[in-house]
């Protein structure tokens, strides 16, 4: 049966005792008709992609731009040489996140999610969690099962494209369902990755989606840093038995009716927020001449 | 629900930066490189829309030459697709068009070499998804709603039938449907729209039909 709402998603996992990437999977089976192994082998080729988009990063690449690459080396080093303030963990994901997205800005291969623009929330908390966690190959699979659940959910409420919701649709939607993820990794319940969920995406609502120049790099590659460092506190608040006021649907209700009154300027059109600022359009002229730098 | 599938939300894995602008972009030259069936010694490149303004920074130019190049959306010699079509003896020109166009994210692409020519209308609707919307002046009505094949074919009888009768052993229901042809007896093509997406092994024993020249899928 299709889960429409995260409500549905945790009641199945409760009532069958199964992980909510056990839910996922199930429904994807039942959806495709592709047998198990089958859609178990896309999702660890996604995997790959992923791994491999972390790891160039990590060398450094640099976008046709310009504007960003370099930054996940950076943070790196810096954890390599010093003691950090927030710790190794929280900063390896932050760097893991970073890199992909800087592999995107850079026309490197990575895999959406849910989109070229925040794909670095996902992998990044993934594999930023890996040293500590030391999952098997088959449940990082899964992380990637419950990840896409939770994604499904808003993207059918709500929305996951900056063009229509803003970047709490998009970086908003990545460290959610990164969050609920790294919950069910850790040993967390379903409700419990649902409470992660709502935490992190109560703190991203009202994100605009403002590229400078209208290219994915900036400020999205940072918004990818900060947004999968929520997704760990968060998974952290609701392990430790936090739960969120308002329940999931309704934030995800929420972030709906914001995307949909946010205006036009802040939803990737780079008219507004930082894209309209003296050095986004002094930016925007450098790469594409005047024209794109006016008013 | 729209979106039905896990993979809709974890995927596709693609060459960024942008799915709308980059992979939607090379799946757009990958159709007209399929649609021509060889790869041409020239091609114009007319952009329009967001396509025209912003296609430097997104790669879109990269990604358009690269799918004439018969490359994929994940394929990373996308990034060095203009060399590449040097290389190859591909002439490139794009032009930046001020005039509007239906949709934001459009390219007109015109293509040829001493055996004949082409033009073709593409344009990017979307998380990568992209679409035909006219091939040598015929304009193709698809509702965008359903996966679409376009498939070139002489106009012999039969040729309709081998192409359903194919569908038909495996299956796939035909949802929409339409034929024409410039002159009797000479070059004809068929637009078939179907409930699910052809996979790709039943896409080559199309491809093996009497007086089939070209099946592509123009929709997803």
């Amino acid at each position: 049966m299709l889960f429409k709402h995260v409500s549905e998603l945790v009641e199945q996992a409760e009532k069958l005792d199964i992980p909510i990437s056990e839910v996922m999977i199930r429904q994807e089976v039942e959806e495709s008709g592709k047998p198990r192994e089958e859609i178990f082998a896309e999702m660890g080729h996604n995997l790959d992609i992923m791994e491999k988009s972390v790891e160039d990063g990590l060398e450094g690449v640099k976008s046709r731009s310009g504007l960003t690459g370099g930054d996940a080396v950076l943070v790196q080093k810096y954890m390599a040489e010093q003691e950090t303030l927030s710790g190794n963990l929280l900063l390896d994901v932050v760097s893991k996140a970073v890199a992909t997205n800087e592999v995107n800005a850079a026309m490197g291969t990575i895999c959406a999610t849910p989109t070229a623009g925040s794909a670095g929330c996902v992998p990044g908390v993934l594999f930023g969690l890996k040293p500590r966690l030391n999952p098997t190959r088959d449940q990082m699979i899964r992380f990637l099962f419950t990840s896409g659940a939770f994604g499904q959910v808003v993207a059918n409420n709500a929305s996951i494209s900056g063009a229509a919701g803003g970047c709490q649709a998009e970086v908003g939607s990545a460290a959610g369902m990164a969050s609920a993820a790294a919950v069910e990794m850790a040993g967390g319940t379903p409700q419990q990755s649902a409470e992660a969920m709502s935490i992190t995406l109560k703190n991203m609502l009202g994100l605009v989606c403002d590229p400078v120049a209208g290219l994915v790099e900036v400020p999205c590659v940072k918004r990818n840093a900060m947004g999968s460092s929520q997704a760990i506190v968060s998974a952290d608040l609701a392990l430790a038995g936090v739960t969120s006021t308002i329940p999931t649907d309704e934030v995800i209700g929420a972030m709906f009716r914001i995307g949909e009154s946010m205006s036009p300027a802040l939803k990737e059109t780079a008219e507004g927020g930082l894209a309209a600022t003296p050095t986004g359009r002094e930016l925007a002229k450098k790469v594409f001449g005047p024209a794109m730098g006016s008013e | 629900m729209k979106f039905r599938s896990v993979f809709d939300i974890i995927g596709p894995v693609m060459i960024g930066p942008s799915s709308s602008h980059t992979a939607g972009a090379a799946r757009i030259g990958k159709m007209a490189r399929e649609l021509f069936g060889r790869q041409p010694d020239w091609a114009k490149i007319h952009l329009y829309g967001s396509f025209a303004k912003t296609y430097q920074g997104h790669g879109t130019d990269v990604a358009l030459v690269g799918g004439i190049l018969g490359f994929s959306t994940y394929d990373e010699r996308i990034k060095d697709a203009l060399n590449l079509a040097k290389e190859a003896n591909l002439d490139i020109e794009f032009i930046e068009e001020d005039g509007s166009s239906d949709h934001p994210n459009t390219a007109r692409i015109q293509m040829g070499d001493e055996q004949g020519d082409f033009e073709l209308v593409g344009i990017s609707i979307g998380g990568g998804k992209a679409e035909i919307t006219e091939l040598n002046g015929f304009e193709l009505r698809l509702t965008g709603q359903s996966p679409a094949i376009l498939v070139m074919h002489n106009d012999r009888f039969g040729a309709i039938a081998s192409v359903t009768n194919v569908l038909a052993e495996h299956e796939i229901n035909i949802g929409h449907m339409e034929v024409a042809r410039k002159e009797e007896g000479k070059d004809a093509m068929m637009i078939i729209e179907t409930d699910e997406r052809i996979p790709d092994r039943i896409m080559d024993e199309l491809n093996k039909c009497d007086h089939i020249m070209q099946v592509v899928t123009i929709s997803e």
